[in-house]
């Protein structure tokens, strides 16, 4: 069999058995990057000696029997927003074009811990501010199903590289729906994990209170591998959820009930008897391309076929988490985004008289056009006349879109959506008008804004052979809920429908 | 309503971004920012009156850690990033006049 076609889970077990080795898995991945990186260009960097190094390293670890995991000699990829002390970390732009981080994200340190090996850094839309993964500086990433297409983002490279088969599985982030959509457009499993629940240290800051880092796999049990892999509490990251702790101020509380814990891998369970499911019927109207409307519908009803008792219901404010978003995320990111200057690290302008100035010339010719949108919208909201207006505004409404999450997961376990509105766009029809593509986060958007778990898997194809994916959004801390949906409709999908 | 960015306004912007912005990319800037505030004021359907606004999901509270000391030394690591450095500092463009 094939590396490229083995799952990370498949490939971990042969590894183990002695039947491959990790620097085989490594050499697949790197045969079929040769094969495709050209067309598809999921990465911005590719170490192959540091990769091939470090299967040796794990290797041997497995031969002595510390690595035992299911990930132990996996190859993954990570998305370039993420830093790696070994591999330089762009965010895809100019500004960071030769930043080699002092330290490792604890995610990816946590992956590492796992056994499994980093092959490279992975395309994205620069700083993540993007749906398309064409405003990176290093050019376009391509759709594997069709190359005159593009991947999604912002994790674009992360998606595109998993279903090309230059990876096995990989890392992406999540601030608005940057793994759950582009894991639609390309195909493949993507799960954005409840907010705090895999550390942010180390993840370069775009919409603080909104991102979150999540695996993207070729089916829900890598997912879960991967999740239980990297998920853990981290006193690094101020807003990391320590778990056994929040599960006993709750109950003490008396209120709420226990939060489950991080072993991810114990819901792949073909078992929805029972589970209530809720849609949300203002998800289905105007703007769902039928085609994608269909192929829900069709998985809905395998799921109820499997015993889940399917409802549709309001779900109200959708219409105000898009605004509500971007004045949060820009403005967050305005703040985030102003310790670039050219002085710690990354780019500098060459010709500038004194400081001020050199900052300024150093940022605009060092930040793309989108990035320096966002930089704008978000310094405005926060400024002092508009502040109340906007950013307090967007505060409330934010609240106001807990409430409604609340009020849905008194009645259900598991909510389904669209993970967006059509197949992926053409290559070049979507950074011209930008709200038009904002728009195009309609169904991923307010997960983020809540907190809550969501997660994307393929579910059919249009006429065209794009992939369609469906998302499963859970309440908070009930990352098994959706995984357990997930992995019913992928046993059943294929018989059933 | 329909928002107007004034060139007063788009300067100061400017200013708060730290961005320099081209006689055409401020026209742009200005389009782009009247018709965002055009979408975000559709927020103002919504009655918020009363409502505490939520800046995190889940309660935040301050991380304390023991100050303990240690002999690690990452400055060599971090200027090595710096775009110009001289010895062991970072250099910049004169702050003070």
């Amino acid at each position: 069999m094939d590396i490229t076609s083995m799952t990370a889970v498949e490939l971990g077990k042969r590894i183990k058995a002695g039947k491959l080795s990790a620097m085989d898995a490594v050499q697949g991945c790197l045969a079929q990057i040769d094969k495709v990186e050209k067309d598809v260009h999921s990465f911005v960097t590719i170490d192959r000696d540091e990769a091939l190094r470090r299967a040796e390293e794990v290797q041997k670890q497995i031969d002595e029997g510390t690595l035992n995991g299911p990930l132990a000699g996996v190859p993954v990829a990570v998305k370039d927003n993420l830093c790696t002390s070994r591999m330089r970390t762009t965010c895809s732009s100019k500004i960071l074009e030769n930043f080699r981080p002092s330290y490792t994200a604890e995610a990816v340190c946590n992956l590492e811990k796992a056994g499994a090996v980093v092959i490279g850094k992975t395309n994205m839309d620069e700083f993540a501010m993007g749906s398309t993964t064409e405003t990176s500086y290093f050019g376009v990433t391509r759709n594997p199903w069709n190359l005159d297409h593009v991947p999604g983002g912002s994790s674009g490279g992360s998606c595109a590289a998993v279903a090309a088969g230059e990876s096995v599985c990989a890392l992406g982030s999540d601030t608005g729906g940057s793994i759950r959509q582009p894991s639609s457009f390309c195909g493949v499993v993507g799960l954005k994990p409840t907010y705090g629940t895999v550390s942010r240290y180390g993840l370069i800051a775009y919409g603080s209170s909104l991102d979150q880092i999540g695996p993207i796999a070729k089916d829900v049990t890598d997912c879960a591998a991967v999740l239980e892999a990297i998920a853990s509490y981290d006193p690094k990251d101020g807003t990391s959820i320590d778990r056994s702790v929040y599960r006993k101020a709750m109950t003490d509380g008396g209120e709420g009930q226990a939060v489950p814990g991080y072993d991810f891998m114990s819901a792949l369970v073909n078992d929805v008897s029972g589970m209530r499911i809720g849609i949300p019927k203002d998800y289905f109207g105007d703007g769902l391309s039928a085609e994608v409307r269909e192929q829900i519908r069709k998985a809905v009803r395998v799921l109820e076929s499997c015993g889940a008792i399917v409802e549709e219901f309001d779900l109200s404010l959708v219409k105000y988490a898009i605004p509500a978003y971007y004045v949060i995320a820009s403005a967050e990111a305005s703040s985030n985004l102003s310790r670039f200057d050219g002085v710690k690290y990354g780019y500098r302008t060459q010709e500038y008289e004194g400081l001020h100035h050199m900052y300024k010339k150093t940022r605009s010719e060092g930040f793309g056009a989108e990035v320096k949108r966002r930089i704008m919208l978000g310094s405005f909201v926060l400024s002092s006349g508009y502040y109340d207006a906007y950013y307090l505004k967007a505060l409330k409404t934010k609240a106001l879109i807990k409430e409604a999450f609340d009020q849905a997961f008194a009645r259900f376990d598991v909510i389904v959506a669209p993970a967006a509105p059509t197949t992926a766009p053409e290559l070049g029809k979507s950074l011209n008008d930008p709200l038009k593509m904002y728009l195009g986060d309609i169904y991923t958007i307010s997960v983020n804004l809540a907190g809550l778990p969501g997660i994307s898997i393929p579910v059919g194809k249009d006429k065209k052979g794009l992939p369609v994916g469906m998302q499963m959004i859970g309440n908070c801390f009930e990352e098994k809920k959706i995984i357990r949906a997930a992995y019913t409709l992928e046993q059943e999908g294929g018989r059933k429908s | 309503m329909a928002n107007k960015i004034s060139d007063e306004t788009i300067e100061y912007v400017g200013i708060l971004a730290k961005l320099r912005l081209s006689g055409e990319e401020k026209e742009n800037a200005k389009a782009d920012m009247e018709k965002m505030l055009d979408y975000i004021d559709t927020l103002n359907e919504l009655d918020t009156d009363g409502v505490v606004p939520m800046s995190h999901v889940f309660p935040v509270n301050n991380v304390f850690r023991e100050d303990v000391a240690d002999q690690k030394d990452g400055s060599r690591e971090t200027l090595a990033n710096a775009p110009l450095k001289k010895d062991m500092y970072f250099k910049v463009p004169k702050t003070i006049g």
